[in-house]
């Protein structure tokens, strides 16, 4: 069966935001006074375990921003055909999720359904909840179940024990080997904490995953975890399929952000005079702007466009992909203002500084001296915006969605599932594993990104940073 | 300081037209004065000629920005453009699209908005820095340390969790509260009780770990050590000096909002219910309701460009070395 | 700066102790302040803010919920018999049309339609029906008129209706319904049933013409109805009018019925007219002035409206004519007693879901519409398919009222796609097929909880020429099996599809897959399941689906351009005839090119003919037999996927008596009774507060700030 890869343009950029964030690490390896703050963060047990759980999240995120259409299972070979669904290679890989559709709401775990319905019983019409189709259909006797999930659970942390074991072992070997002493002396020095980053931690978190995936994967094979929603879709499914989109949002943003606020704040300080009115006018006349306002219009613009161009957005996913795109582009346009305006107070202060003055007392031109000189002296402030922001994003699309300018109502996102939840909540009894879901990956996500940025900041900043 | 005040006020005005024009702009980019005619008018029995009825009645009828038709100065003040927004500059924000007085309504809106806001900015400001001291104090001990934790974790929750849960349990589950509504007078209290609760929770977080920040750098200065060598106990330096120092980027930075809390709260407002502003806005973005929605975009950003300029008198008066001219 | 702590320490202490002394009256919940439990007051919500409160503007059903108490036409609807029967209100009787030819000669009552020119309606009304108390009516000792030449100081401390000292009243005339008629024609309240009304009434066109022409060449001045004479609406005598209509439009009585035909004083709007009233929202618009049970005492759209009994209400008693099973539900019980019952109801806005359903549980609402998502708990299924509500409701007893609406739900095709329009044989199957998959049986158990009827037609029951059972299901999507009506199996669908030219979802020619668009505003919190589930069904036929959601603008521009191919949308009925609904499947009435209703442009020459024929007729076995035939085209050339007909459920409290669902009146609040003891019994019982979670809080509290102290005492004593 062959494939039609489909880039969507979120896909394109988040690709090429990572291939920039790998050329910044080449760079940054290369150069020690670079490297240093980071070894800092490196140091730190907390970052370290947030940055684990992070990686596990983008991992998530890329796979999912591979998209392609499959061809058509009876199409001719010569002339293939493709769905019109767009799928990425997530969905295949967790293709049992995805497939594993019941008829509506079912508890996490369960095997009925949740709702009580017309059941035809011996020619009579009873109402009853009925079994599931997938979740716990292997058991023949409901008691059977409970033993059974505790057995598939078990299972999954031994496996997940048992891999975390094997890791650790490669691991000491390959640590041992690199620091030439024998796995022993460095099992030695990984009990006793004597090594130069928080080994500990980061084994530790890597078992905890590695055992609480397996657990899930044992789960999820019979059952769904986290219970299926209103038209039956399996809600860990959807949790999963709604990183994607958090990410995005978190941080196609800052790619929006970025070149607007070094621009215009660098700019507004260094070149003071009209340049500086200017720009800070239209800092102002944004910012006065009720960002929800702003948000909802581009929303709304979005929609035109696509509307007067049917041909360009055939599929639902292209329809959402550029809607997201504009609340990244609109989100960007909204917060660049913070970051120029700390910028340009830093840029102000560094233009009068001695060396910055000489150089342009020799003719150095200004784009030389605002790359050389200020660019690489405001870089930190650039970077902890950067992950201080990203967290804020991610909670932000909740709201908006909640609103309803958020992402397009047919796109996975927490957003969305919370927005859902409203009604759910008004059900007796209460449908409520679709918001914790939400709640617990969002909260993951969140936490762990506040984390890092803790120690990014602190690493970075040594105003703030070295002092306790 | 009067002075500089009004030429304050005189830059604003630009910033304004900006503000109007970008708004304009935007909101017709999607929406034809044809949409807003048929938004209003219904899904039952329009005819054309009842939507061109509506847009004269409504000053929907003229060109959008320049009226090539008119002669001279009338080709730009003959304008939807013109005609709906030259009052404003006067706070005459005239007819919202559905027949209501936008300047009664925002009168009789702003004082729930204010009810919800302003408690919840006074209380979770002294919670707060209850909460940065407490940890200040007990620096580098557990309880600064699951502080800082339980911080960020609370910090980490969206908003939206901290409603429904309120409403869920406090008020639904333990009948402690009204779930939601809105009354004047001493009866508001209990109406107000639950999403003043609900904000000040929601701001304990991020607020608290920005003041312990403020706090920690006060407290690292050569005057405290000076004060603590004097025999200050710890208390004294704490509220003596820390406090007192520390106050002034915290207010500082609060001033700015200050004006903007009669804007009110868009989520909380429409979650419980309350007649502000806030649910005032809502309503009107998703009913298209564009006399409304340019009418609260021009009074956000003239309490902002407001707070910007208290912001400068505030650092001008606790710091007297900044000049104001 | 110590100080400043101190100050700060103290108010916090004293925003606790105000917090919990408002803590300690009644039940702590009630979002009733200050209001006594056991007055005659009835509670419900609303949620979304009524637009428009003139008669001659509104129209949603939000706000007639408000204008049908105030406002009083010439008739209503009976409020137990059904069929819908029209009664007499203020007029005197239910008026007979009088036929006259093109010469003006009275014709008999079954005259051909076609030779009549026009009918004339004479309503008479009762005399001493009188005007709720108004300052726009109040006379000072000389008997002018008190408020009508108001100068800007006199309105300057007015903020509303209330702040006007005196008000008066006035009998009900005849003039006041001509008055409003000629309202419709007001161009500066764009009505909008006028391009409708000025089809039927006779000169209401050139009226509205004249307006429109005196309304631009003076666009300062107010439009003086009276100086414009309206041929088709006459004043007879002080208690008598007489409307002439063109041709013969049967339809029109059940017009009599709605706000839109009733009485408006000129006093309210030459009162309302003054300079300054207009900015304080003081307008016919916000401040309704009627003759109805209920007067509006408290407007405030965004948190409550307050309707209280008008004290000069003409009087009318409680239907004493119902049939064995209103009696035996007590609906009878009040026969005779002077209406209304309820002295004042109260309107609080309430737009979330969770505080409406909550507050209805904990007894704060009189009774509640309930949303699909609330009714697992409050219904469930008896064996023979009959709601009843579960057991924690009934025990709290609560009733359920269930009624079918008379709307409809539909996908729309557009016949004038050339994918899935047109007329031809195979374009028909497509569209056949395309019905039997959208399995609306399902739907209906998803996402309304079984809140709704699969659609067999255009026709929803209740209305003349709705089929019940097996002998009214529609072939070509359903089968009748062993007496049961089931949905055709989706084989069926397939062949049906293959027949089409896409065999397995296939085009026979080209091979392409089949994609489809479907358009739908999709909005709302379930919207992402909706969409969902449209993809679902398709997915069974093999057919790709691109679901397109999109804004009320751009879908209300996709239909009126023919852009869009299946689209979601809905009707309701204005009145209850087949007419009504049939009319948007008029080729005529076309969207594309007339802008009419008919948002499929469906067009098809044998059902025009047919539906002119039976627009007119009188009910009866003649004109069931032309609807039938129109059925069956219709069905065959399946330009509409016939969704559901929707029910609407309500519950209502034990409190709460005489309610009787009524989807054609919207007066029924007068005959709403309630008893407040019971009630005031219940919300005590419902509303204990729960405490072990503060003295929980607390203890947390101290046993997380204990240690601390501790520590910091040592801490003291140590540096001491």
């Amino acid at each position: 069966m062959t494939i039609h890869p489909v880039i969507l343009w979120t896909d394109a950029l988040i690709f090429a935001l990572l291939a920039a964030v790998l050329v910044l690490v080449w760079l940054i390896r290369r150069q020690e006074h670079l490297r240093a703050p980071w070894r800092v963060v490196a140091q730190r047990p907390m970052a370290m375990g947030a940055a684990l759980v992070l990686g596990v999240f983008v991992s998530i995120g890329l796979l999912d921003s591979l998209h392609y259409r499959a061809q058509l299972p009876d199409s001719p070979a010569d002339a293939p055909q493709y769905s019109v669904e767009v799928l990425s290679v997530f969905d295949a890989l967790v293709d049992g999720l995805r497939a594993r559709q019941e008829k509506t709401y079912s508890a996490p775990l369960a095997m009925q359904l949740y709702a009580k319905e017309f059941v035809q019983r011996d020619g009579v019409t009873v109402r009853d909840s009925s079994r599931l189709q997938h979740g716990g259909a292997h058991l023949a006797q409901a008691d059977a179940r409970l033993p059974d999930i505790t057995r598939r659970a078990l299972a999954g942390a031994a496996q997940g024990a048992l891999a975390s074991l094997l890791v650790f072992a490669g691991l000491a070997v390959w640590q041992a080997r690199r620091m030439q002493t024998s796995p022993g002396a460095w099992l030695a020095a990984w009990r006793g904490g004597r090594l130069d980053w928080p080994a500990r931690t980061v084994v530790l978190m890597v078992a905890t995953m590695l055992m609480l995936g397996g657990v899930m994967m044992q789960l999820a094979a019979g059952y769904h975890v986290f219970g299926t929603d209103k038209v039956g879709q399996d809600v860990l499914y959807i949790s999963l399929k709604s990183i994607r989109t958090g990410l995005v949002i978190g941080t196609l943003t800052t790619l929006v952000t970025l070149p607007l606020a070094i621009g215009f704040g660098i700019a507004a300080g260094y070149f003071r005079g009209w340049v500086d009115d200017v720009i800070q006018y239209v800092y102002t006349v944004l910012n006065s702007i009720p960002g929800v306002l702003l948000i909802a219009a581009a929303v709304l613009i979005v929609q035109v466009y696509i509307e007067s161009n049917p041909d360009i957005f055939d599929t639902a996913a292209a329809r959402a992909d550029i809607r997201l795109l504009a609340l990244c582009l609109i989100m960007g346009v909204t917060s660049w203002t913070g970051l120029a305006r700390l910028l340009r107070g830093e840029s102000l202060k560094l233009r009068t500084l001695d060396y910055v003055e000489a150089a342009r007392a020799f003719g150095v031109s200004n784009a030389r001296i605002i790359s050389r000189h200020i660019f690489p002296n405001v870089f930190h402030l650039v970077l902890i915006a950067i992950v201080l922001d990203f967290s804020g994003l991610v909670l932000a699309e909740a709201v908006l969605s909640y609103i309803g300018v958020g992402v397009d109502p047919a796109m996975y996102s927490w957003g969305n599932m919370i927005n859902g939840a409203r009604l759910e909540l008004a059900r007796e009894p209460v449908v409520w594993w679709q918001l914790g879901a939400a709640f617990a990956f969002m909260f993951t996500l969140v936490l762990a990104a506040n984390l890092f940025a803790d120690g990014v900041r602190d690493a970075f900043d040594p105003r703030l940073g070295g002092r306790r | 300081m009067l002075a500089y005040i009004l030429r304050r006020l005189l830059y604003a005005i630009p910033i304004l037209i900006g503000v109007n024009l970008l708004t304009f702009t935007l909101f017709f980019v999607v929406n034809t004065p044809d949409d807003i005619a048929r938004l209003q008018l219904g899904a039952k029995h329009v005819t054309p000629e009842a939507i061109e009825r509506w847009k004269v009645e409504h000053g929907y009828d003229k060109p959008l920005m320049l009226n090539a038709a008119a002669a001279g100065s009338a080709q730009f003040t003959d304008t939807i453009f013109f005609k709906h927004s030259a009052a404003m500059f006067v706070f005459e924000f005239g007819k919202g699209d559905d027949g209501r007085n936008i300047g009664n309504e925002i009168r009789t809106r702003m004082g729930p908005s204010l009810a919800i806001a302003l408690p919840v900015f006074v209380i979770g400001l002294l919670v707060n820095i209850t909460f940065a001291l407490l940890m200040v104090f007990f620096r580098a001990t557990y309880l600064d340390l699951w502080g800082v934790v339980l911080c960020v974790v609370l910090m980490s929750i969206s908003g939206l969790f901290y409603i429904i849960a309120g409403q869920y349990f406090i008020a639904k589950l333990w009948n402690l509260l009204p779930i939601s509504g809105f009354a004047g007078g001493i009866d508001g209290i209990r109406f107000i009780l639950l999403p003043v609760l609900v904000g000040v929770v929601a701001g304990i977080g991020s607020g608290s770990r920005w003041y312990r920040t403020i706090f920690l750098e006060e407290i690292g200065k050569d005057y405290v050590r000076t004060a603590r060598a004097k025999g200050l106990g710890e208390v004294r330096v704490l509220f003596r000096h820390v406090l007192k120092n520390g106050m002034i980027p915290i207010l500082t930075g609060a001033v700015v909002v200050l004006p903007l809390l009669f804007m009110g709260s868009l989520i909380t407002e429409s979650f419980f219910g309350i007649p502000g502003l806030g649910s005032y806005t809502i309503d009107a973005i998703q009913a298209q309701d564009f006399a409304v929605v340019r009418a609260m975009v021009f009074l956000g950003s003239f309490l902002y460009i407001v707070g910007l300029i208290l912001t400068d008198i505030s650092y001008s008066w606790v710091d007297p070395r900044v000049r104001l001219q | 700066m110590v100080r400043i702590g101190e100050i700060l320490l103290r108010a916090w202490l004293l925003g606790l102790g105000m917090s919990l002394m408002a803590g300690c009256s009644d039940s702590w919940n009630n979002p009733y302040p200050g209001s006594e439990a056991n007055a005659n007051v009835l509670y419900s919500a609303f949620s979304e803010r009524p637009k428009h409160l003139d008669p001659a503007r509104s129209y949603s059903s939000n706000e007639v919920e408000f204008t049908g108490q105030i406002y009083e036409p010439p008739l209503q609807y009976h409020f137990l018999k059904r069929p819908y029967t029209l009664i007499p209100l203020t007029a005197e009787a239910v008026p007979k049309p009088q036929y006259v030819d093109a010469a003006g000669h009275a014709l008999p009552d079954d005259a051909p339609a076609a030779s009549i020119a026009e009918s004339v309606y004479e309503i008479s009304i009762r005399p001493d029906v009188r005007y709720q108390p108004h300052p726009a009516f109040a006379r000072d000792a000389a008997g002018r008129l008190r408020y009508h030449a108001l100068d800007a100081a006199a309105v300057a401390g007015i903020t509303g209706i209330h702040d006007f000292a005196h008000t008066g009243t006035r009998e009900l005339v005849a003039a006041d319904y001509v008055y409003q008629i000629k309202r419709l024609a007001n161009p500066r309240l764009s009505s909008p049933i006028f391009g409708l009304m000025s089809e039927h009434i006779v000169g209401l066109k050139a009226l509205g013409e004249a307006l429109e022409k005196s309304a631009r060449d003076n666009p300062d001045a107010e439009l003086k109805l009276d100086d414009f004479p309206l041929v088709g609406a006459e004043v007879v005598d002080r208690h008598t009018y007489r409307i002439r209509i063109k041709g013969k439009y049967p339809q029109f009585t059940y017009w009599l019925a709605m706000p839109f035909f009733a009485p408006v004083p000129w006093e309210a709007e030459v009162f309302y007219a003054q300079a300054g009233m207009a900015d304080r929202n003081l307008t016919l618009d916000w401040q309704p002035v009627g003759t109805g049970p209920y007067y509006l005492a408290e407007n405030d759209p965004n948190r409550r409206m307050v309707l209280k009994k008008n004290p000069h209400f003409h009087g009318e008693t409680y239907p004493a004519d119902g049939d064995a099973e209103d009696r035996q539900a007590g609906l009878l019980a009040d026969a005779g007693k002077t209406l209304p019952f309820v002295e004042e109801a109260v309107y609080s806005l309430e737009k979330e879901t969770i505080p409406y359903w909550s507050k209805f549980l904990q007894g704060y609402y009189d009774s509640s519409g309930i949303s699909s998502d609330s009714f697992d708990q409050a219904v469930q299924f008896s064996s023979g398919g009959d709601p009843q509500l579960t057991d924690s409701m009934r025990e709290q007893d609560i009733h359920l009222i269930t009624a079918v609406a008379a709307s409809l739900w539909y996908v729309g095709f557009n016949m004038l796609d050339p994918v899935v329009g047109g007329l031809s044989e195979d374009r028909q199957k497509l569209r056949q097929a395309l019905s039997i998959a959208f399995d609306y049986d399902e739907f209906i158990s998803i996402f309304l909880n079984g809140r709704g009827i699969p659609a067999q037609g255009p026709i929803p029951p209740g209305l003349f020429g709705y089929v019940e059972g097996v002998a009214g299901l529609n072939p070509y999507v359903y089968e009748a099996r062993d007496g049961v009506i089931q949905r055709r199996s989706i084989e069926t669908a397939r062949k049906l599809l293959g027949e089409a030219g896409y065999p397995n979802g296939r085009d026979a020619k080209t091979g392409a897959p089949l994609v489809l668009y479907f358009d739908t505003m999709a909005s709302g919190p379930d919207a992402k399941s909706r969409l969902d589930w449209m993809k679902k069904q398709l997915d069974k036929l093999n057919v790709q689906l691109v679901v397109r959601g999109t804004d009320y603008n751009r879908f209300q521009d996709k239909i009126r351009k023919g852009n869009a191919q299946l689209f979601e949308w809905g009707w309701n009925a204005d009145y209850p005839d087949p007419e009504n609904f049939l009319f948007l499947l008029y080729g005529p009435h076309k969207k594309v090119g007339s802008g009419g209703e008919n948002a499929a442009n469906y067009d098809n020459p044998e059902f025009n003919r047919l539906f002119e024929r039976m627009k007119d007729m009188d009910n009866g076995p003649e004109r069931q037999q032309v609807i039938d035939a129109m059925l069956e085209i219709v069905r065959r050339d399946a330009p509409w996927i016939f969704a559901y007909y929707p029910k609407s459920f309500g519950l209502r409290h034990g409190w709460v008596h005489n309610v009787k669902p009524n989807l054609m009146a919207n007066n029924t609040l007068k005959y709403r009774r309630i008893d407040p003891g019971l009630r005031e019994a219940r919300r005590d019982e419902w509303n204990r507060p729960v405490l072990w979670p503060i003295v929980l809080l607390l203890a947390a509290l101290v046993a997380v700030i204990a240690p601390a102290v501790i520590a910091w005492r040592r801490h003291e004593r140590k540096t001491a």
